[in-house]
């Protein structure tokens, strides 16, 4: 049975990606024989040419990823050199939580509502400071540079570049390296900069790529922040996508595959970027240099606060928004209260909460059981443990969604399987599955090969070892990474809305899709939802295993054995 | 029973050499070998392959018989070979009477029974009266107690000990000698102890043999 994983892992994980990337090449040179087109033909690169701003646009997708990822990495570094001796991890992982929790669409609404002529910021501001008694004619959302988009993608990436960056350092030898480096005549910074950061960098790689690849291709929040005439790429693709005219199919391959090459340019600079700071970091200890600038890394850091303070004021501007009332510019809060858009979840909120309930609780089911499968057979010798397998699995996290996510659709419709909740899931799932993969594996491999021996010298055969010693031990760790999934399901736009055929609703389209809208309140409700899901998720993953191993001390707290 | 290897030797996954020169020795009931050997000498590997926990890749030489009947053959948990760790390894999401009877043979059969059989292994190890206890408040000496009696519940063949008295201070380790070493002669079982320890040796009482390297 245990051998049946393999197979299964590359039919439901591995062939859709590499499907996907082949369908979408192929109807990048005109072959969607689902529609009708049978290639080979340049055709429609020519119509992709021809799309008003395509430069424009390009430049958007690129410029908004790389910057974005580079601001928030720095920021990061400079937070975590200035926090590291003073924030315990509990209170890091607090101070974070929310922002890592709650998904981009709904960070992304929050922002608008806060930033926006009209928004929060302005309004309590006005009119006492700015003088304005109506909205500012102001492009502080949606401006054709991409720096809202910018910004939000630093709101939403730095607090996840800080955590694994936090998470890294803890494995490494800080204080000692501290003191070795001080006691040559370093200065902390010049320490941080030259032999901390670069250990603590290489740990995060990973991470760093899946966020650069994400900012570059991300959908949601480029419709919210982003400009709209021309969008940034993936938006532009994604508009051909669902236009209901079927010819936009094919250039919208083409753009795809642009997509694509934008990612790889991206990851490109962000390799030579990478060099050149390993080359400082090595050249300037040897030519003497013991000190490094402190101004960036106070500026860094204040990025970082600032960052914060916008991701905190964001959710709760949404929660203001959800009970407001009246709320009339430039009052800086509502002047009235009101519960009437919690009150008629029928007037939008309730199907699209209720569907993205039941698909994230299937997309963190199966996500959770694969990664099991996966971990379980590697135990049992049935997987071989080697790097480009996991790199497969991860590599829908290192490509542009649209990039492949073109060819899922075109190959699912090639199949005659019908777009809707089981699609919708199957697509989470190819994203959900590398995260909840990632998380258990640590603690997985980690677990003392001896607790299973020692059950198997007591006769237990390997399923009564998997369901009663290594599952329960593992407890902890698994229902991390459940709410893992469970916020990535959550957190998907893309896949929903491609895959969904146009029938399938979650809090995420519904939270895009309102934003724009007349109703503030609804949309407020929505992205509120939207966020405060995963914060569920992620409060039950760590009450639970305290309270089912209230009497188990070595279980909590004391790790596994 | 008793337990035989002839010329048994471990290569670990990836490695060309085996980690010790072919090991032959015999094990008869209720006796103790010691099996000696520096840090790295493969000494919790041999005990591994002797049991069946070794890891996917890793290969075994040779032959390991109980009573005639080659063992290697067979999953771990058919070998019914019995394990006992350093630090006397509990399960530590079950209480100690749950641990114990995690081990208990499936022969013994009803509630009340296995209770029974629970309460009369840790009255055995002077424990009457933990079955409810987290095992991670007991002290070294308590579990290791607690795991030789979840060991023999489940009616071993034979017993692997892998250095279980190096973690004690000395006053405990000479008391848990005796309280171990008493059991398996009583219920005569063959046993393989691995040690770096002399006194180890010296109190098991039975032929000491050495690892080489390959």
């Amino acid at each position: 049975m245990i051998r049946l994983v393999p197979p299964l892992v590359a039919l439901a994980i591995v062939l859709p990606v590499l499907a996907g990337l082949a369908g979408t090449l192929a109807a990048a040179f005109g072959h969607l024989p689902a529609l009708g087109f049978t290639g080979p033909t340049l055709a429609p690169w020519r119509d992709l040419a021809a799309l008003p701003g395509l430069g424009r646009s390009l430049w958007l997708s690129l410029s908004t990823g790389l910057g974005a990822t580079a601001l928030a990495l720095v920021a990061a570094m400079a937070a975590a050199a200035v926090l590291w001796p003073r924030l315990s991890s509990g209170a890091a992982a607090r101070a974070l939580a929310p922002l890592l929790a709650a998904p981009h669409a709904a960070m992304a609404v929050g922002l608008a509502f806060l930033l926006a002529p009209s928004g929060w910021l302005a309004r309590l501001a006005s009119p006492w400071a700015t003088g304005w008694q109506r909205p500012p004619d102001l492009a502080t959302v949606n401006d054709p540079a991409g720096l809202a988009l910018a910004a939000g993608l630093v709101v939403k990436e730095l607090p996840f570049l800080l955590f694994v960056l936090l998470a890294a350092l803890r494995q490494l030898p800080v204080a000692q390296a501290m003191a070795e480096g001080r006691a040559l005549g370093y200065r902390p910074a010049a320490v941080w900069a030259f032999l901390i950061l670069p250990q603590a960098y290489r740990l995060i790689r990973l991470p760093v790529f899946v966020t650069l690849a994400f900012a570059v291709s991300v959908v949601d929040m480029a419709i919210l922040l982003g400009p709209a005439t021309p969008p940034p790429m993936a938006v532009a693709v994604m508009r051909w996508m669902v236009a209901p005219d079927p010819a936009g199919m094919l250039p919208a391959a083409a753009g795809a595959v642009a997509m694509l090459g934008l990612t790889a340019l991206a990851a490109l600079a962000w390799l030579a970027g990478e060099r050149l700071a390993g080359i400082a970091a090595r050249a300037l200890p040897l030519a003497g240099r013991r000190r490094v600038p402190v101004a960036p890394v106070v500026a860094g850091a204040a990025v970082a606060g600032l960052a914060w303070l916008a991701g905190i004021a964001a959710l709760a501007v949404l929660a203001l928004w959800s009970v407001a009332g009246r709320w009339r510019f430039p009052d800086p809060l509502p002047a009235s209260w009101s519960a009437a858009a919690w009150a008629r979840p029928a007037a939008g909120w309730g199907e699209p909460a209720l569907a993205t309930l039941a698909i994230g609780a299937a997309v963190t089911l199966a996500a959770l059981a694969l990664a099991i499968a996966w971990l379980e057979a590697e135990d049992r010798g049935a997987m071989p443990r080697a790097r480009w397998i996991v790199a497969l699995a991860v590599l829908p996290l290192l490509l542009p969604q649209v990039g492949f996510l073109y060819g899922v659709t075109a190959s699912a419709l090639a199949l005659g399987l019908p777009g809707g909740a089981a699609a919708v899931i199957w697509a989470q799932l190819l994203f959900a599955f590398p995260y909840v993969l990632i998380a258990l594996s640590g603690p997985w491999r980690g677990l003392d090969p001896r607790l299973p021996a020692a059950a198997a010298a007591l006769g237990a055969g390997p399923w009564r070892r998997l369901f009663t010693v290594k599952l329960p031990v593992l407890a902890g760790p698994l229902m991390a990474a459940a709410a893992i999934g469970l916020a990535v399901s959550v957190a998907q736009y893309l896949p929903t809305l491609l895959l969904g055929a146009g029938r399938v609703q979650t809090l995420t389209t519904e939270a895009v899709a309102l934003a724009a809208g007349v109703d503030r309140r609804l949309a407020a409700v929505t992205a509120v939802l939207q966020a405060v899901l995963p914060m569920l998720g992620f409060a039950l993953a760590l009450w639970l295993p305290v309270r089912l191993f209230a009497n188990r001390r070595g279980l909590i707290g004391g790790g596994a054995a | 029973m008793t337990l035989a290897l002839e010329a048994v030797s471990v290569t670990r996954a990836g490695a060309a050499a085996p980690l010790f020169a072919p090991v032959s020795l015999t094990v008869p009931p209720g006796t103790v070998v010691t099996v000696m050997g520096p840090s790295g000498a493969g000494k919790s590997s041999l005990l591994a392959a002797i049991g069946g926990h070794l890891g996917p890749g890793d290969r075994v030489a040779g032959r390991v018989t109980l009573t005639g009947a080659d063992v290697l053959a067979l999953p771990a948990e058919a070998r019914r070979i019995g394990l006992m760790f350093q630090d006397a390894l509990l399960f530590p999401h079950l209480s100690v009477g749950q641990n114990l009877a995690f081990g208990l043979a499936p022969g013994v059969r009803g509630r009340a029974a296995r209770r029974a059989a629970v309460a009369g292994a840790l009255d055995a190890a002077g424990l009457a009266g933990f079955e409810h206890r987290d095992p991670a408040t007991l002290s070294g000496g308590e579990r290791a107690r607690v795991a030789l009696m979840r060991a023999l519940l489940a009616r071993p063949r034979a017993l692997l000990l892998d250095e279980p008295f190096s973690r004690l201070d000395t006053d405990r380790r000479a008391e848990l000698r005796r309280f171990v070493f008493g059991h398996l002669r009583q219920a005569a079982i063959p046993a393989l102890l691995v040690s770096h320890d002399a006194a180890d040796a010296e109190a098991a009482g039975g032929p000491v043999v050495r690892l080489h390297p390959a």
